[in-house]
């Protein structure tokens, strides 16, 4: 099978959705001419011509409040916010607008849009471009919130987001752009709310999502060579989540551990640990452990930024916390 | 000119529907009051001309967003007043089976996208249906009603300069009735007319008479060609004047009884009914039973609010979302 990288991949689902679907459009800062920051819709301007490839001015509150209008009127506008730390100075839109109109208006309004936006650390771009705020979508009802953490995920749930009648919101990992996968040429799509295992293992369960699982995937390598057989739960959307998964693998492997690139302190790993113990307590072996970042601003310099979030070693030592 | 060159037909259904709209106003304060009514409401007493002028320049195919005060706005478009008494009533006839109330009221079949709970949230909402026409290459216009006070907040510029500089068929109402809450806006805007902003994105501005419903009709139907014709958005400012508090029950210590007395005078529905007696376009008795009839309206709808059912329980948790809303909710 040919392999791509995330980028490619999910311009690839851009571009075969706006083909499939002439109501899909795309606006953002430097979408059209300059083909976005991380060139994902390079040429699209040219092939799908300037209204449906829009270069926004630097009016986040306002193109994402545009984009809410549009679908409701029934187009299915695809957002991109540069990264995902500038939804903050969107948030009305997207969280008093988008996710509440179909509710407030009892079910006489769809919004059917997706906000793609990129987040995560480790590129050294500091406080204000470098966090990880699914958490801040998840707390909110009306938005389903996707992450995914490899390029076949990533194009899969990508078409999936943009055929959904609800906000979707999609979090892309800035340091996946570069990294190359196995894609199928053929058309397929990955459900929402279904999560991978992407590693079986009898003896503890790595429960995670975006660029963190290629770090779990590590550490159960390294793991194994200790004896340890670690099973790598792929969440791949966060709302609405794939509970059935999770129920089925704490019952085989009776310990948890969940990792998640977000800060600790009211974290999505925070919700999915109190789900296990509301959920499935008696089958649990050790109590669940969360591996996060610390609850600091993420910073500039690499020795800092590099403790800032959990890489592989965290990930090894919250395995053996739970397993001794 | 006068009023006579709209003729009788046209002068009578901006009466019929101002009249409407104040009577639907006065009696849902009145039931707020007695405590039949949970939550607040917003009335838009004195503010009816600039609602109804501007929808009866629309056409049917025509879109609206709405404000917080956005009773009136909705019944002008063609909106149901049983439905949206109902909805008031928190019962699930209601517009929204009593999931939004006063200020989430919706009826897309009469191209009313929307009121809106935050201020200023609906320009960029009407500027992206005016999109959605662009991209789709329809003809309708969108016509977004907000208040002096959205027009301090960043979403107004960032959409009318989005809609300037795209040429969208956009129609940017400001009805201007002197108060953000307790705030009168010569106290935090410096510049004489909210209209004169248009300069900055290079469209038209227009300050009307917002009390003068054809004043209104006039400036909004020029500003519906024109965008129309594809010659991009305009920004219109209709001066009025909020008559009851921010909401119902609001002391209003902030009025003067000066400024109180002085719009008073200029209700736009004695005004409204003065011009067309003084035209003869009708007679007394033909508005009297114009009222009659909007009265006995507002009575059945209030009947219909009353007695229809809340929502159910098992309400709470329907659609939030339109795909897997059970699996969503859950958890």
């Amino acid at each position: 099978m040919r392999s791509i990288s995330y980028s490619k991949a999910l311009s690839e689902a851009l571009h075969e959705e706006m083909i499939r679907d002439e109501s899909v459009f795309i606006l953002g800062e430097d979408m059209g001419l300059m083909g976005s920051v991380f060139g994902l819709t390079k040429g699209f301007m040219t092939e799908f011509g300037a209204q449906r490839v829009i270069d926004t001015p630097i009016s986040e509150s306002g193109f994402t409040g545009m984009a809410v209008g549009a679908a409701i009127r029934g187009l299915r506008p695809v957002v991109e916010l540069m990264y995902v730390d500038f939804a903050t100075v969107c948030m009305d839109p997207i969280a008093n607008q988008a996710a509440k109109m179909r509710y407030m208006t009892g079910g006489q309004i769809n919004v059917p849009m997706v906000i793609r936006a990129p987040g995560g650390a480790g590129r050294r771009n500091a406080g204000q471009h470098s966090q990880s705020l699914e958490s801040l979508f998840t707390h909110i009802p009306g938005l389903k919130v996707m992450a995914p953490g490899t390029p076949y995920d990533a194009k899969g749930m990508l078409k999936t987001a943009i055929r959904d009648d609800d906000p979707v919101i999609f979090i892309e990992h800035k340091i996946l752009y570069a990294q190359k996968g196995e894609v199928p040429e053929e058309e397929y799509t990955i459900p929402m709310g279904k999560a991978d295992l992407k590693r079986p293992g009898k003896d503890v369960t790595i429960i995670t999502y975006s660029r963190e699982v290629l770090f779990a995937l590590e550490a159960a390598r390294e793991l194994e060579k200790e004896g340890i057989d670690a099973e790598v739960l792929d969440l791949r959307t966060l709302v609405p989540l794939d509970w059935e998964a999770i129920e089925t693998s704490v019952k085989k492997t009776h310990r948890v551990v969940v990792v998640s690139e977000a800060v600790k302190r009211n974290g999505f790993a925070s919700e999915i640990s109190a789900q296990i113990m509301e959920g499935v307590f008696d089958y649990l072996d050790a109590p669940v452990k969360r591996v996060a970042a610390k609850n600091v601003v993420p910073p500039f310099s690499p020795p800092l930024e590099d403790c800032f979030f959990p890489g592989v070693k965290d990930i090894i030592e919250g395995v053996k916390e739970v397993i001794k | 000119m006068g009023i006579k060159q709209y003729g009788k037909e046209m002068a009578l259904e901006c009466y019929q529907k101002m009249s409407k709209i104040r009577q639907f106003e006065l009696k849902a304060a009145e039931l707020f009051m007695q405590g039949e009514m949970a939550g607040n409401i917003h009335t838009c007493v004195g503010q009816e001309a600039s609602a109804v002028g501007a929808c009866m320049a629309l056409q049917k195919t025509d879109f609206i967003t709405a404000t917080h005060r956005g009773h009136g706005q909705c019944l002008a478009k063609g909106g149901k007043a049983d439905l949206m008494m109902a909805e008031l009533f928190g019962r699930v006839t209601g517009y929204c089976k009593g999931k939004g109330g006063s200020m989430h009221i919706v009826d897309i079949g009469v191209g009313m996208l929307g009121a809106n709970g935050i201020v200023g949230a609906g320009i960029p909402i009407a500027a992206g249906s005016a999109l959605a026409s662009k991209i789709q290459k329809t003809d309708e216009v969108t016509l977004v009603f907000f208040g002096d006070a959205a027009s301090n907040q960043g979403t107004f510029h960032e959409a009318i300069n989005m809609a300037s500089a795209w040429n969208l068929p956009c129609i940017f109402l400001c009805e201007n009735n002197q108060y953000g809450v307790s705030v009168c806006i010569d106290r935090v805007c410096n510049v004489e007319n909210i209209a004169d902003r248009a300069c900055a994105y290079n469209i038209p501005g227009k300050v009307v008479d917002g009390n003068d419903v054809f004043a209104v009709y006039e400036v909004v139907k020029e500003a519906a060609e024109r965008a129309r014709k594809g010659d991009g958005p305009t920004l219109i400012e209709a001066k009025t004047f909020r008559q009851r508090g921010h909401y119902e029950g609001d002391p209003q210590m902030y009025k003067t009884p000066e400024e109180i007395e002085e719009w008073n005078k200029r209700d736009p529905l004695p005004r409204i009914r003065t011009e067309i007696l003084k035209a003869r376009l009708a007679k007394k008795s033909e508005l009297d039973s114009i009222d009659a009839l909007a009265s006995k309206e507002i009575e059945e709808a209030v009947e219909f609010a009353k007695n229809s059912p809340y929502p159910e329980v098992q309400d709470l948790t329907t659609e939030v979302y339109a795909v897997d809303n059970e699996r969503s909710v859950i958890r």
